[in-house]
């Protein structure tokens, strides 16, 4: 690890705290910022302080604030890095977390619970099996139609599955049209589900997100192509599958306990790229740095902007997200000509 | 001691179309072997599937060792090979790129270690690319490039040598640069080379011994001036030649249609 790569991880490392900070700090209940300051030291081992909070006011700030912005940064976290890894496997920048069907198979299996069952602890359980059991089609499909190589089946696989995936539950959701609301607001995202979906992802994320990391040199040597690296002596197709599966799994992970929050795998190793540089040494740590401050930001905005009510969280990130998309697209086709 | 290529009765099909049948080469360790043949006939699926890159029929030994039975890191130290088009993400470095050639080395999760940089240095140094170690791929030129590719495929250190089309896209200098430093290399390092050329006159100056490849199939192989005929010429490439260099090294000339 080189100096500047360093330095680029310790300002992403620094930008995630500081947006944590204002996270905790800023909220609709207004709790007084030296209070809450005292309060978090306070919980430090050998440490003993008064905050001067109201016991109220320290259960705002223990059961919602402080395991939502720990949610979010999660969340988003997992969301950017699975985003990165799926575009050094593609080869292409604008593949996203829900490419392969994650988003498509949790959101269905999501309306099935919601219909039958109604909103209850079932739903992370079922958007995290939808999310796999999704990309598990897509895989299986596109490994069927060549010979497993070659990811561009696998791509059309993914867009053949979601769009099935989608036309059942469009088609669940027009039977129970009562239950709309309730689907689109666990589509739109939300990540104020408390310590016990923190608690029930944490080894998901983790594993999945030490898995990613460890893969980006080898991510590196696939951007000159998967016959090239092969050649070089890469097990290409090794690679790709442990990338993919620790991907699917960071983005089913983040789905279970957050819903569909759209744009943050795009949009967070894109401007990464163009701050580091091309290398997924960097490009994933600090996706995964870069996604979390950023979802924080979002959800501060979501909760802050029309308090006391909330913004779903989703709309925040497609707000800046959906503009800088363009963008984006408008920069690589001037590159491709 | 350099090691002998050899490959017996390869065959491959795409698609259900067969596009290289029953062909058999060897390479004596430390020569120069040629495959020339019009478009379509076969050449690069014959290197590919030579690496094992492509699914085939037949088999290719390195030193009387099968290549099918290496796994692929093993593969990689014994034979480098540089495609016609390789990929250069514009944003990579010369040195980022040549150091990739290193990859048959680290561990899956390890990573480069001091011996890794120390050869590439050197690899970049022989290369007179020492000074663009630090240049986007992206900022080349065609000669530039071409020097980058073999610096990666030597960076590899393998004994073999496996080129498909090394002087694509060069000027004339440039094309007889890269020949000229491919020879030099392979005769004081003693590598084994098998490439591909487009042009005949440069295949038969260059390299020891040539295959013609028309349709798949191995339809002429031996010396240059074996290969390189008016009459083998016309009929497989279907073009008006005259031979002259004599039977050495040969030079194909085109000649016009009379009006």
């Amino acid at each position: 690890m080189n100096w500047p790569r360093l330095g680029a991880l310790a300002a992403g490392f620094a930008l995630l705290i500081a947006c944590m900070a204002a996270g905790i700090l800023v909220g609709a209940a207004g709790l007084d910022p030296k209070g809450v300051l005292l309060a978090l030291l306070d919980r430090l081992p050998f440490v003993s302080v008064d905050s001067g909070l109201a016991v109220v006011e320290e259960g705002v700030l223990f059961q919602l604030r402080v395991p939502r912005v720990l949610l979010a940064a999660l969340v988003g976290g997992l969301l950017a890095v699975a985003g990165a890894g799926y575009q050094g496997v593609f080869r292409n920048p604008l593949a996203d977390p829900y490419l392969l069907g994650a988003g498509a198979g949790a959101g269905l299996t999501v309306t099935l619970v919601i219909v039958a069952v109604g909103d209850t602890v079932a739903v992370p359980v079922a958007a995290f099996a939808g999310a796999v059991g999704g990309v598990f089609l897509a895989y299986a499909l596109g490994s069927a139609a060549g010979r497993g190589s070659g990811t561009a089946n696998l791509v059309l696989a993914g867009v053949a599955v979601s769009s099935f995936l989608a036309a059942i539950q469009t088609f669940v959701q027009q039977l129970k049209v009562d239950q709309l609301a309730r689907v689109y607001s666990w589509i739109l995202g939300d990540v104020g589900g408390g310590w016990p979906q923190l608690a029930m992802v944490a080894p998901y994320a983790a594993v999945s997100a030490v898995a990613l990391l460890a893969h980006g040199r080898l991510l590196d040597v696939l951007s000159v192509g998967e016959e090239e690296a092969s050649g070089l002596g890469l097990p290409a197709a090794r690679v790709r599958f442990a990338v993919l599966l620790a991907a699917s799994l960071a983005t089913a992970s983040a789905v279970a306990v957050s819903g569909l929050i759209a744009f943050v795998g795009i949009v967070v190793p894109h401007v990464v790229r163009r701050l580091a540089g091309w290398s997924y040494r960097i490009v994933l740590p600090l996706s995964l740095l870069g996604g979390a401050a950023f979802l924080v930001l979002a959800d501060l905005v979501a909760r802050t902007v029309l308090a006391p009510a909330e913004l779903p969280i989703g709309v925040v990130t497609a707000f800046v997200g959906a503009p800088f998309f363009v963008t984006v697209l408008r920069m690589t086709r001037r590159v491709d000509t | 001691m350099t090691p002998e290529l050899t490959a017996r009765g390869l065959g491959v099909r795409l698609d259900g179309r067969t596009v290289l049948a029953e062909v058999g080469l060897t390479v004596p360790g430390g020569s120069w072997l040629g495959i020339v043949g019009p478009n379509g006939a076969g050449k690069s699926t014959l290197l590919k599937a030579m690496l094992g890159l492509l699914p085939h029929t037949g088999e290719v030994l390195v030193g009387g060792r099968s290549v099918r039975r290496l796994r692929p890191r093993e593969r990689a130290r014994l034979i480098a090979y540089a495609p016609q088009a390789p990929s250069l993400p514009t944003d990579m470095t010369v040195g980022e790129y040549a150091l990739l050639g290193r990859t048959p080395y680290i561990a899956y999760l390890g990573r480069e270690s001091r011996t890794d940089r120390e050869v590439t240095g050197s690899v970049l140094a022989r290369l007179d690319l020492d000074g663009f170690a630090d240049r986007p791929l992206g900022h080349l030129s065609g000669g530039e490039r071409q020097r980058v590719v073999l610096a990666r495929a030597l960076a590899q250190q393998a004994p073999i040598l496996i080129l498909d089309e090394p002087t694509t896209a060069l000027d004339l200098g440039h094309q007889q640069q890269a020949l000229d430093l491919l020879d030099r290399l392979r005769l004081t390092d003693g590598l084994t080379v098998l490439t591909t050329l487009h042009d005949l006159s440069l295949a038969g100056q260059y390299a020891d011994s040539l295959l013609l490849l028309a349709d798949g199939r191995a339809v002429a192989a031996g010396t240059p001036g074996q290969v390189l005929t008016e009459e083998l010429i016309t009929r497989h490439f279907g073009a008006r030649v005259r031979v002259s260099g004599g039977p050495g090294r040969p030079v194909v000339h085109l000649t016009r249609a009379s009006p």
